[in-house]
């Protein structure tokens, strides 16, 4: 039997604007996630899914609604450090090389030295960018940044790993790759994934699990389990049920828009 | 070393022709040595006029590095309130503005009489007040204009304030606070200097220099000016120093273009 890692009931966010008119970001959003499970939030600009994942990460307050993490509320997990991070920009401080930037959440928990620097370069050597340690992060590029980013949000070995749209700066062959990275990784480091995106393809590559959401307000339209055998490799691409599966997710998509 | 000479042997060709152009014009139109004194003559004073003018200008140093010091630090320590506290930073900015537009070195005449003509805390609280507001001004925006992604970052991690502002806000207000203290060692000299003008210790270089120049002895009155230039130019390298060793990852600084 698998355990619950996240579950979202009757949740609502409405953001007050001026002249006490209001935006509904969210309503009435039931979901389950299974631990171990990767979920990608798709759908259309507007349509809350950046929102819902900030309220599972307690970045954001929802307005109604109860929302547990390992059994938990999101502001103990946070505070428990259940969470890893990646944003849509790879978000490093420029003014550290890439082993300190990796390093950040350590110093944050109070590791010392030498443990510090060790567990930053095996998550370098995760990400294959062991080599590039002492580089600043300019001297990257766009999809390294993002893997280093991806580095350091699974550095305190985090249940629950929260990306944001991480690969929606890249390009199309860039992030083909990263894609493949990022499944390796899951695959090691078996963290649950929650992920939001606006690529239809990227989330039926990735996903065990993809959900469909229609904006104005943010509601989830439908769930689509993605049974397409694992691990995901380049052919993966390539089949028929990779297809069947694309034009499932289009559909439910469809189905709101009439 | 075809960049070198670009760097190097351009400026050093423009300032040598500068002074042959001036040379030339003084001796050509006969322009009397009261009015005009030709560089040559300038350099043979200095160097005759040394041990008078250099201990002058060390004493007029003192007096604007002391003002830089209590300015700056007076500065940042406001500048920390205010970024912390928006209330005291709906109060403070306008009036940071509108202060540092104001002609501060007119205050002199009055430091003179608070303090005493001859005291050099007189001069230096002139300097003090020119430097505290564009230093002031910089801080609150390096320490304010972080990202909102970078303060995601650390609230995700869970990370209490005084983290936030060790390894976020202050990295990131280094470069503010550089270029604002480039600007505030010429005004330190600045206010200085002019505030001797209205009256100082016999041993300073802005009495030297007007003396100088009430009795025509222009020569005299040049040799103070290039003894304060070069002081200038001493303290910029200081900073420029500085900002090779503090901020050796920022874009200023970096060799090659990203």
């Amino acid at each position: 039997m698998t355990s619950v890692m996240v579950s979202l009931r009757g949740v609502d966010k409405v953001f007050p604007r001026r002249k006490g008119a209001s935006t509904v970001a969210l309503e009435g959003i039931d979901l389950e996630i299974r631990a171990g499970d990767f979920v990608s939030l798709l759908g259309p600009s507007g349509c809350g899914k950046s929102t819902l994942l900030r309220i599972v990460g307690d970045l954001l307050e929802p307005t109604a609604g109860t929302v547990t993490v390992n059994g938990k509320s999101p502001s103990r997990a946070r505070h428990d450090r259940d969470y890893g991070m990646v944003f849509q920009q790879a978000t490093l401080l420029e003014w550290r090389r890439v082993l300190g930037n990796v390093a950040l959440p350590l110093e944050v928990t109070g590791m010392a030295e030498p443990q510090r620097s060790e567990r930053a370069r095996e998550m370098l050597k995760l990400v294959e960018l062991v080599e590039f340690a002492d580089h600043y992060p300019w001297q990257l590029s766009g999809g390294m940044q993002q893997r280093v980013a991806i580095a350091r949000a699974l550095t305190l070995e985090p249940s629950l790993l929260l990306m944001d749209e991480p690969f929606g700066a890249l390009d199309e062959m860039t992030r083909e790759r990263m894609q493949m990275e990022l499944m390796r990784i899951w695959q090691e480091t078996q963290t649950t994934v929650l992920f939001v995106t606006h690529s239809i393809p990227e989330a039926v590559f990735l996903s065990t699990q993809v959900v469909v959401m229609t904006p104005r307000p943010g509601r989830v339209a439908g769930i689509v389990d993605i049974d397409l055998p694992q691990p995901r490799v380049f052919e993966t691409r390539e089949e028929t049920k990779y297809f069947d599966k694309l034009v499932e997710v289009r559909e439910v998509l469809r189905a709101e828009e009439e | 070393m075809n960049r070198l000479l670009r760097r190097y042997l351009a400026p050093a060709l423009v300032f040598v022709a500068v002074l042959a152009v001036w040379e030339f014009f003084v001796r050509a139109f006969g322009i009397q040595g009261f009015l005009l004194p030709p560089p040559s003559e300038v350099v043979r004073t200095v160097s005759a006029e040394w041990p008078v003018v250099w201990p002058a200008g060390l004493f007029t140093l003192r007096e604007a590095l002391g003002g830089l010091f209590g300015g700056s630090i007076a500065a940042i320590a406001v500048a920390f309130a205010v970024s912390r506290w928006s209330t005291i930073r709906v109060g403070v900015q306008p009036l940071a503005v509108a202060a540092g537009s104001a002609p501060i070195i007119a205050l002199a005449p009055i430091t003179n009489q608070w303090f005493g003509i001859t005291n050099p805390v007189s001069k230096m609280a002139v300097v003090a007040v020119m430097v505290f507001f564009p230093v002031m001004i910089n801080m609150v925006r390096g320490l304010t204009d972080v990202g909102g992604a970078k303060v995601e970052l650390m609230n995700s991690l869970a990370a209490p304030d005084f983290a936030t502002l060790w390894k976020v806000r202050l990295p990131n207000s280094l470069p503010y606070l550089l270029s604002a203290l480039r600007v505030a060692v010429a005004l330190s000299l600045i206010g200085a200097v002019v505030t001797e003008y209205f009256g100082g210790s016999r041993a300073a270089l802005g009495v030297y220099i007007s003396q100088q120049a009430g009795l025509t002895r222009m020569a005299e009155a040049w040799a103070g000016i290039v003894v304060a230039t070069l002081l200038g130019a001493g303290l910029q390298l200081l900073v420029m120093g500085a900002e090779r060793v503090l901020i050796p990852w920022h874009p200023s600084r970096r060799l090659t273009p990203a």
